[in-house]
């Protein structure tokens, strides 16, 4: 783009990295939501099987998926993210 | 509802209680403040120090309002457990907003020292005052009437629970926010929304276990469910309100969108470092998600427990109703606390952005540069008095074109800001010609489609609204000059 000769922030190859981190916990997330609900909840109420007293779609994919997802969070950022400083380093910390 | 005097009283003192720690905190933030040199950091901004733990439940609280209290459970209470699936959309919500802004939006905020969200756009889109007065007032205006409409929400509560003439109740709590907001400015409001959020925590527990224990269990609630209305049992909703368009398009609406929200995406800003966003990622999520679903459920089983709904009350006093029905009278105070607490919660934070958006952004920007410290601080303080005063009239009686604008707030804001902050993060090209397209595209086409294509192939208006959006914003960018190469270098450069 003709801004040759500029170099980028380092810290943000890492931004960059993590933000995919997210969009694919993120999408994981939807289809986790979309195929229990949907894959166990489409026949009729009659020929629903039970979870802990909870139909079984909504057990896995409302109940257990935040269970899943809050731990698959609290495994992955430690995982893929990493301590980096946000203030810049000529203004160093000034505001923090 | 017929209440005697001594349940009323018990009911009272906690909920007294509670507003009065409120407005504590405003007292020894508004000390905090009076010791800070740079004024308008710590009033708009909390001097962006904070701890996990507290960002999360600023998140939290800010995002969870009346609707997640009082019209969600309600619509639970309609339709079921395809509500709760429906909620559950909220679950990412913290680990997006605050993932997907990422460290990058913190580290060019502090590049650029922006207090305001708008400090930022206004940095990034070359200084362009177009941009800026349209982010503003959109800000403004959306904000102050979403704010009429929690006000109006937390009054009405209070009439139909404890008797309390509507007036009064609306007096009472916008007084007591009033004064929080304007004393302790954004300190108050995070360290509020502190205390808000753990007394709804601690709430919906106490919630859900009550429901289950007085339904008799978890599957003899779903079996008399089942009894009342197969449909409630099915992801569906009744009569098949919820179809699979619609219900997946609320991943756009209240999980991905709500980026472009100006109060959540502020929270983003104002982490200390790394790692307190990490843990408020971690503890953000756990606590969203437990309140959705804990908030909904208890909804879908208050069916069982309450067949129907009194006279006079509507679907969606059910968590209030029951509290008042299964608990003792001081503990159904402290209960009622909760949606109170979603209510001021988020109330504050919006109040203390309109007044940022009027003294930072358009007052300093292009009315008065040359303002001085002292002068600067009595601004902020007058304007959020006042900002918060007016919506207090308003909510007196909503004049009808505030109802009609509130239909449109939530969507507006996301018209507004979603692609202004994505865009400008993450795509070097984007420029003000194509931020000003997308906002007046945006909003326009949110409103004309709400009102005339309401489910457009079958998903809510929001979708399309941000497709568009990003269309407009697209092809106008490469239509005009790139931004300053100044910008770029402020922005991406090391």
């Amino acid at each position: 783009m003709g801004q040759g000769g500029f170099r980028e922030d380092p810290r943000y190859a890492q931004t960059r990295k993590e933000v995919i981190v997210v969009l694919v916990l993120l999408i994981a997330n939807i289809l986790w939501w979309f195929i229990f609900a949907y894959g166990l909840g489409s026949k009729p109420p009659q020929e629903y099987s039970y979870v802990l007293g909870f139909p079984a779609w909504f057990f896995w994919s409302c109940i257990a998926s935040l269970i899943v997802f809050s731990i698959l969070v609290v495994l992955v950022i430690p995982m893929f993210f990493k301590d980096i400083p946000l203030d810049s380093e000529s203004e160093g910390g000034e505001r923090g | 509802m017929n209440l005697t005097r001594e349940v009323l009283m018990q009911i009272w003192i906690p909920l007294l209680l509670y507003l009065a720690v409120v407005i504590y905190i405003g007292l020894y933030s508004s000390k905090i403040a009076r010791k800070e040199k740079d004024f308008l950091g710590e009033y708009f901004l909390g001097r962006a120090n904070f701890g996990g733990f507290v960002v999360a439940m600023t998140l939290v609280a800010t995002y969870v309002s009346a609707s997640s209290y009082l019209g969600g459970p309600g619509a639970a209470y309609t339709q079921g457990l395809g509500w709760v699936l429906l909620a559950m959309t909220q679950l990412p919500a913290a680990y997006v907003t605050l993932g997907i802004l990422g460290k990058r939006f913190a580290i060019i905020s502090r590049k650029v020292r922006a207090v305001t969200l708008i400090d930022v756009l206004r940095e990034r889109y070359d200084n362009n005052p177009i941009v800026v007065w349209l982010a503003s007032l959109g800000a403004v205006i959306f904000l102050m009437v979403a704010v009429v409409a929690q006000f109006v929400g937390g009054a009405k509560l209070f009439q139909t629970l404890t008797g309390l003439p509507y007036l009064w109740g609306l007096l009472l709590f916008g007084g007591v926010v009033l004064v929080y907001v304007t004393w302790g400015g954004f300190r108050a409001v995070v360290l509020s929304d502190v205390i808000q959020g753990v007394v709804m925590f601690f709430g919906v527990i106490l919630l859900i276990f009550m429901v289950f224990y007085k339904a008799g269990g978890t599957y003899n609630a779903m079996q008399t469910l089942g009894k009342i209305n197969p449909e409630l049992l099915t992801p569906f909703g009744v009569k098949n309100f919820i179809t699979i368009p619609w219900i997946s398009s609320f991943w756009i609406l209240v999980c991905i969108g709500i980026i472009g929200l100006p109060q959540n995406a502020l929270r983003a800003m104002v982490y200390k470092d790394s790692k307190s966003m990490h843990s408020a990622m971690i503890i953000g999520t756990i606590v969203v998600g437990f309140l959705m679903l804990g908030l909904h459920l208890v909804g879908v089983v208050a069916r069982v427990i309450i067949p129907e709904i009194p006279k006079g009350l509507t679907n969606d006093t059910i968590i209030p109703l029951l509290a008042l029905n299964l608990l003792p009278p001081w503990l159904a105070g402290l209960l009622l606390a909760a949606p109170l607490a979603a209510i001021m919660s988020t109330v504050d934070s919006q109040l203390i952005l309109v007044s940022s958006a009027i003294v930072k952004d358009l007052y300093l920007n292009y009315i008065n540069p040359k303002a001085d410290q002292r002068k600067i601080s009595r601004l902020s303080m007058l304007f959020t008095a006042l900002v918060s005063l007016i919506v207090i009239l308003f909510a007196i009686k909503p004049p009808s074109l505030i109802i009609w604008i509130n239909l449109y707030a939530f969507g507006g804001l996301e018209a507004t800001f979603f692609w202004l902050i994505i865009l400008g993060l993450y795509w070097k090209r984007a420029n003000a010609p194509g931020a000003i397209a997308s906002i007046l595209v945006g909003v326009t086409s949110f409103i004309l489609l709400s009102q005339y294509w309401k489910r457009p192939f079958g998903t809510h208006p929001i979708v399309l609204t941000l497709v568009l959006g990003f269309i407009a914003f697209y092809i106008v960018s490469l239509l005009t000059k790139p931004p300053k190469e100044e910008t770029i270098r402020k922005f991406w450069g090391a």
